[in-house]
């Protein structure tokens, strides 16, 4: 039976579900939406990083007695002392500040920083090199199921193969960076960031670790974040920047801006880590997957990165035979962060491919294939539902052939598909709903909108609640004094900040009713809010509109409390999502040019709150996917260490004309009562592996790594 | 090298491209900003990037034309003009991201093209019309690309949006009836992170109609 803070049923939905234009949308599309970087505060000086440009070595020296001549110099701070070590190039040094902009890049250019070099490693790929350079640390074997050799024994066929993908960056528009107003006691900072109630703790535990700054409080600090342009996983932290910005203002007086350049944005404000591994794989003949063997390999850094979780969702321990060994290679390039859904698109690469790859082997369809073996997964008739909608999406039965049986002309036309899995479980959030007695509807809460829509889908969540239309509410987040809400990582924000804003909802609608129904003389527990009216279900005669309900409470404002989590009365939300993706490409063969004619994504995530923002993530993550499938690398040069494009002329992502045909479908009212679930990492798993199987189902051989670029095209047609 | 770069792409050639001598574009195209653009406002100031007199490296005192109003104001010779809209006339709608004509974060109009305005010297764009993304709307009313960006949800983080809707109207400014090609090409020399490609496809595709 339902409780009191479930999700309305379906009958009763009127707005939980729908298509809704983005609350912020208007704000957004006139430009005047005030994002970190569009911060210009009275007196502001601007900053710039001076960074290292050595790959690696210790600092022998810095010296600003020029920096400090240079017209409009105003102060500079140490991110990093004499004698320290530096292990990318690109890393911070310090901060300097000027009066204007142009100044603040003279002052820059005017600091000497002197290193002394040591050894530097920057190759990922060739993982024995890397061994040769004491580069790699080496896992130990994780076996999963029955027994792998027995398993080997009774496969019909077996593929080996090597698959890979380079580091990409995240390449935020808005690059990393603040605004910091420290005036008396009171720190303000506007950040581009995905955590800002989780900014104040961090900023203060940076500068108190400054003796002469002293003892800083999170209480000083308020964080001001109403839109942020893209963090992807890259903005949790107040970073270096972030701390030097704040010294710089105390140090001047003044308020300080310091926003990354592009370079330094690509070189050390991003990173997903590389993979590559060397895959076994072994079936039946008819098509049972028996054993997958891995030996990965990959980096993310200095400290390298996790490995993937290989098998990647075909991965029942009773049924299939699993061994997997990770080693991690240890380069100096600027760190790894999160990467919408870490480790998974990685997984997706070396776990889909090399299936599709034995599928060929096995002379079966992949889609039959893939529904085949549905039971080694978590949900088979998740996936196996998924599949068949996909495929009719794609048309696989009109457009798949046998692989590389495209005719004789240079343009070959190919599908591929891949499956991906994600948890999505809600953060933790607390959120204060507040009715006042003028009608006026507002939800607080201190989270972020990184463009996903909270905005949106909490002024959905407050107006169902209530009865009453999305423009009836005020949706306040955006400031760290606000009611603390989680980070928005791993898609947690939307089962987190939907559950704490319907608990409260509901419960200052309870407080509510209670006014009312002294005022109708009815009982509280027969009053509903529906249509911009409370009234009593028995008698709907006795009503009040919206307004006159809420002038009932005199000069008193209610406020509702919600939390999550909150194991009372409801099932709010849920973890685990299901996702199928299908490409269709073309490759031209004499040029090597792969170009997307479409790709269909079918995603489950529970209940749907907003369906054309929930649409729009999978779009997004499908046009990520097909940037790093076929067009983003960050390049290493060996010799000096450097990233060779920390641009976005030759970091290349992909334009208006460079997409195909998307087509989405969201599945509804199938597992709406799971509650909601979060969007935002699944649907960027899966599309490299898609469009690498689409490419191999075109051209007849495997393009091993990803990005799949013209050069690599063409040498695996060389090599076949 | 693919060929697949939005920003090579010839059809993403954007007019009126800046800094003469260091424009890639207007090396590529062959195509220049008409000289004889007449702006709605005074040109004999102090600096002009077209005179032989030296200026700089001190701030000159210069005068734009930026949606229909005058601007006076004084910037060194080397400031952009998408810096100057932005730190110096608090105009923060266009937004600088590479800093290198490559995503069209930055586009603003001039004299009916658009153009980077990071690639763009502010002493350069006296004696043009000048529109930013401030200028095409007012308080009441959107202007058709920005109503069918909201309706076709063509936004995420929405830090790309001001640069798309400015494309997009030099789109619809130049065609009631634009192809998808025609679409596809006025937008390619812009880039969105979080793609929403699906949505201003749509929303520009209807707006040139509205
Ligand atoms: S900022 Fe001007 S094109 Fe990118
Ligand atoms: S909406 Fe974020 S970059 Fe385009």
């Amino acid at each position: 039976m339902a409780t009191k803070y479930d999700w309305p049923a379906a009958e009763d939905r009127s707005l939980i579900g729908k298509r809704h234009n983005r609350v912020d949308g208007p704000e957004k599309a006139r430009g005047t939406a005030k994002y970190s970087y569009d911060r210009n505060l009275d007196g502001m000086l601007y900053a710039r990083l001076v960074t290292s440009t050595v790959p690696h070595g210790r600092i022998l020296g810095i010296d600003t007695s020029n920096a400090e001549k240079v017209p409009g110099y105003k102060g500079h701070v140490n991110i990093l002392n004499v004698g320290d070590e530096v292990q990318w190039v690109g890393a911070e040094v310090l901060a300097v500040c000027a009066d204007t902009e142009e100044h603040a890049r003279d002052v820059a250019a005017a600091t000497a920083v002197h290193f002394e070099r040591l050894p530097h490693w920057v190759k990922d790929e060739d993982v024995e090199q890397a061994g040769t350079a004491n580069r790699v640390t080496p896992a130990k074997d994780d076996t999963k199921g029955p027994d792998i050799e027995e398993a080997w024994k009774s496969a019909d066929a077996t593929v080996e193969g090597y698959y890979g993908l380079g580091i990409i960056t995240h390449c935020c528009l808005e690059p990393h960076g603040q605004v910091v107003d420290w005036s008396g006691d009171e720190i303000t900072v506007y950040a581009s960031t995905q955590a800002v109630a989780r900014i104040p703790a961090d900023l203060a535990r940076g500068l108190s670790r400054d003796e002469s700054i002293g003892t800083v409080n999170a209480e000083q600090v308020h964080v001001i974040t109403p839109y942020m342009g893209g963090g992807f996983g890259s903005k949790f932290n107040i970073d270096t920047w972030g701390i030097a910005c704040a010294k710089l203002s105390k140090q001047t007086g003044k308020p300080v801006k310091l926003m990354l350049d592009r370079d330094e944005e690509l070189m050390v404000a991003g990173g997903r880590p590389s993979d590559y591994g060397k895959v076994k794989i072994g079936a039946k003949k008819d098509g049972t997957l028996v054993a997958y063997e891995a030996e990965t390999w990959s980096t993310g850094g200095v400290a390298g990165r996790g490995s993937p979780p290989v098998p990647y969702v075909y991965n029942n321990e009773e049924r299939l035979s699993q061994k997997a060994r990770h080693l991690n290679v240890s380069t100096n390039i600027g760190p790894a962060r999160a990467w919408r859904a870490p480790n998974h698109p990685q997984a997706a690469v070396l776990t889909m491919c090399p299936m599709e790859d034995l599928a060929a082997e096995l002379d079966m369809d992949p889609v039959e294939f893939f529904k085949k073996n549905a039971d080694l997964t978590a949900r088979p008739e998740v996936y196996r539902y998924e599949i068949d909608k996909c495929a009719e999406m794609i048309g696989w039965k009109d457009n798949w052939h046998k692989r590389g049986d495209s005719g004789s002309g240079p343009v070959k036309r190919g599908l591929g598909l891949s499956l991906h899995t994600w948890g999505g479980r809600p953060h933790d959030s607390t959120c204060e709903v507040r009715i006042q007695p003028d009608g006026g509807v507002s939800v607080n809460l201190a989270s972020q909108d990184l463009g996903v829509g909270t905005y949106t889908t909490l002024s959905v969540v407050a107006a169902e609640t209530l009865g009453l239309q999305i423009p009836d509410i005020t949706v306040n987040i955006g400031s760290s004094r606000l009611p603390i809400s989680g980070a928005s990582g791993g898609s947690t924000t939307v089962g987190g900040t939907s559950a704490s804003t319907r608990r409260a909802t509901v419960n200052a609608l309870e407080e509510l009713k209670g006014v009312v129904a002294d005022a109708l003389e009815v009982d509280a527990s027969d009053l509903v809010a529906k249509d911009g009216k409370v009234f009593a279900e028995s008698d709907p005669s006795k009503s009040l509109s919206w307004t006159e309900a809420c002038r009932k409470l005199g000069n008193r404002t209610i406020t509702g409390q919600g939390k999550q989590p909150d194991r009372e009365g409801g099932k709010l939300n849920d973890s685990g999502v299901g996702g199928v993706q299908m490409a269709d490409v073309s490759v031209d063969v004499e040029t090597g040019i792969v170009t997307i004619n479409k790709i269909a994504a079918v995603q489950d995530v529970g209940l749907v709150l907003c369906l054309e923002q929930c649409e729009s993530q999978v779009y997004g993550a499908v046009i990520q996917g097909i940037a790093w499938a076929l067009y983003e690398e960050a390049i290493y040069d060996q010799a000096t260490g450097k990233m060779l494009n920390p641009d976005m002329e030759f970091y290349k992502l992909p334009g208006a004309a460079d997409i195909g045909e998307l087509e989405v479908h969201m599945v509804q009212n199938k597992y709406d009562d799971r509650g909601v679930i979060g969007i935002g990492e699944p649907p960027a798993i899966s599309p490299g592996a898609a469009i690498s199987n689409a490419v191999a189902n075109a051209i007849g051989v495997r393009v091993p790594t990803l990005p799949l670029t013209p050069d690599r095209v063409l040498e695996a047609l060389a090599n076949a | 090298m693919s060929s697949k770069n939005p920003a090579d792409s010839p059809a993403c050639a954007r007019e009126g491209a800046p800094r003469k001598g260091f424009s890639r574009r207007t090396f590529l195209e062959g195509v220049g900003i008409g000289a004889g653009a007449v702006g709605a406002i005074g040109t004999a100031k102090p600096a002009r990037a077209d005179s032989n007199d030296p200026v700089g490296p001190g701030p000159v005192a210069i005068t734009l034309n930026i949606n229909g109003e005058r601007q006076d104001l004084e910037v060194e010779p080397r400031v952009t003009l998408i810096d100057a809209l932005r730190n110096q006339l608090d105009m923060t709608g266009a937004k600088k991201v590479c800093d290198r004509a490559t995503c069209g974060a930055c586009t603003v109009i001039a004299d009916g093209a658009p153009v980077y305005s990071c690639t763009m010297l502010a002493i350069e764009a006296q004696g043009r019309r000048i529109e930013t993304i401030e200028g095409i709307s007012t308080e009441d009313s959107m202007h058709p690309v920005q109503t069918q960006f909201v309706e076709n949800d063509a936004q995420q983080c929405g830090f790309c949006t001001p640069g798309l809707v400015m494309a997009g109207k030099a789109v619809s400014d130049r065609s009631s009836q634009p192809s998808m090609a025609d679409v596809e090409a006025g937008l390619c020399g812009n880039i969105c992170r979080c793609g929403t490609y699906v949505g201003v496809r749509k929303a520009v595709y209807e707006a040139a109609r509205a």
